[in-house]
């Protein structure tokens, strides 16, 4: 347990000390709303009703920028070799590092949503809706961006690929998260979606660590 | 050079899977294949345009187009499942051809689920009015052609192949769990949205003209890919014994 | 002649389209592998040996 919280206090301050670049995360999902009516019009009523969904595809993009940092820079400086043969499994770091991952690049966009509700016209409930989907739903895509930073970790432009790598996965968090949003079923999705973060995040640390190992062979 | 005791004959599986001996086994059954497969798509294209009727009761007068239609959408899911068992045979067996085996399907899946989708437009457009719909089949087709390309696009990534192999192993695994999952949320986001439903094959109401000419291409298609498979297992083979040849004649010079 | 239906141009655009993808697949995989039997052929001609060539010779 203190290996865990340790590994993810490191990353976290890690993150926090370079540049600030969850900040510039943030900053990106925030943008994609500015653009958007730039793109479709600045209609209040077609932009309220494909809200939720702009608010998912931003959330997917900005995590899709940040999957890199997950594993590559500790694979450059040599601790994900240290990692491999500490006492601790690979898999118990992986975890810590999703977790880590998660507070660093997906707590920000769920505390950025209210700028994104205000620019969308979103209503209070809507907004709240946005909010515990974006909850339930982002340890998923921690989840799958993690296999997908490991499986590309030894490759020069592997973000590109890794994103690549998961935007299919993705599909059924952004359909259990922008149906748990609104409508009739918002009730069964919000259980779905709760149901693959949980299965994600549980299986994820293995197939991640195993990628690690045979990229490092 | 003695030996304390003398060397096992190979059993079968050994056979199968060494590089050398799988060259040797498989070269008689390429031109045999050939001609097996270029015959029953010779019936099967017989069969499908003389035989069978124009229209049926369930499909309409685009019946024709299923007869190409279905075979690639039978080989897009069935090369997938031949590359995931492939990537079980690298991670838990180390099999030495499995890696091998899923680089040389990819590509093949890849051009099968693209038929698929164009057929499958091309009997959309008559039948829906559009040669695209966002309805479930369809979609789950279109996410495995990205899923395939996806997985061409790893290997290629990779200077060495032979470290590539348990890596896409495993993203080919994780892309077989989540095949499922992606299929079952794209009914669900499909029905959510009333989208049309699709009625592809008929059920038992199908005349044994119809049954009997989709089975002919569906096996006339699945002999194709074998053949395919194999011979571009054997280029692989090939290919990386010239790779490593011209590696060590880099390294050391001529060899005697 | 065959009785195509009232949508023969879908029918006739299908059955072309699968031919001519179907016909650059084999023909891709046939050009692959006589391109890598001639990297072979040309390695073979300038003496280079597999190194399993060689210990078997070589003892």
């Amino acid at each position: 347990m203190n290996a865990l919280l340790s590994i993810i206090s490191r990353d976290v301050r890690l993150a926090f000390r370079a540049g600030g670049e969850a900040f510039t995360l943030v900053l990106f999902f925030v943008m994609i709303a500015a653009v958007t009516p730039f793109a479709i019009g600045p209609d209040k009523v077609l932009l309220a009703r494909i809200a939720p969904g702009l608010v998912w595809i931003a959330a997917l993009l900005s995590m899709l920028l940040g999957l890199d940092r997950m594993f590559r820079a500790d694979s450059e400086d040599g601790s994900l070799q240290l990692f491999r043969h500490a006492a601790v499994p690979l898999e118990l770091v992986v975890a810590a590092k999703l977790i880590a991952h998660w507070l660093v690049t997906a707590l920000p966009l769920i505390v950025a949503t209210p700028i994104l509700a205000v620019l969308l016209g979103l209503d209070p409930a809507t907004w709240w809706a946005t909010v515990l989907s974006l909850a339930a739903g982002t340890p998923a895509l921690v989840a799958f961006g993690g296999i997908g930073a490991a499986v590309t970790v030894g490759l020069p432009r592997g973000g590109v690929l890794a994103a690549v790598l998961l935007v299919p996965l993705a599909i059924p968090v952004i359909i259990f998260g922008v149906g748990s949003i609104a409508g009739q079923t918002a009730g069964s999705a919000v259980l779905l979606l709760c149901a693959l973060s949980l299965v994600t995040c549980a299986f994820s640390p293995f197939a991640a660590a195993l990628a690690l190992r045979a990229g490092e062979d | 050079m003695s030996d304390a005791a003398p060397l096992k004959q190979p059993n079968w599986f050994s056979r199968l899977a060494h590089p050398g001996e799988f060259l040797r086994w498989s070269k008689p059954m390429l031109w045999p294949l050939g001609i097996a497969t270029a015959m029953l798509f010779a019936i099967g294209l017989y069969m499908a345009l003389f035989v069978s009727p124009g229209t049926s009761d369930n499909v309409g007068p685009t019946l024709r187009i299923l007869y190409m239609h279905v075979p690639n959408a039978w080989l897009s899911q069935m090369v997938y499942a031949v590359m995931a068992v492939a990537a079980l045979g690298t991670l838990i067996w180390r099999h030495p051809l499995a890696d091998v085996a899923n680089k040389a399907a990819a590509p093949l899946g890849a051009a099968f689920t693209a038929l698929a989708l164009y057929t499958g437009a091309l009997w959309g457009r008559p039948t829906w009015g559009t040669f695209w719909e966002w309805d479930g089949r369809m979609t789950s087709t279109l996410v495995l052609l990205l899923i395939y390309l996806g997985i061409i696009a790893l290997w290629r990534a990779f200077d060495d192949q032979l470290r590539a192999g348990r890596i896409v192993a495993v993203v080919t695994l994780v892309g077989a769990i989540n095949i499922p999952i992606i299929k079952f949320s794209v009914d669900w986001w499909q029905t959510l949205h009333q989208g049309s439903s699709v009625l592809v094959s008929g059920g038992p109401r199908m005349a044994p003209e119809i049954l009997a000419t989709l089975l002919v291409m569906v096996v006339a298609f699945t002999l194709l890919f074998a053949m395919l498979q194999i011979v571009s297992i054997r280029t692989e083979i090939f290919r990386r014994r010239a790779d490593a040849m011209s590696r060590q004649a880099a390294a050391g010079g001529r060899t005697a | 002649m065959i009785d195509f239906g009232p949508h023969a141009g879908f029918i006739i655009w299908t059955y072309l389209g699968v031919a001519i993808l179907l016909a650059a697949l084999i023909g891709y995989v046939a050009w692959d592998s006589r391109r890598v039997q001639d990297k072979l052929k040309a390695l073979e001609a300038r003496g280079v040996r597999r190194r399993s060539d060689r210990t078997a010779t070589g003892g």
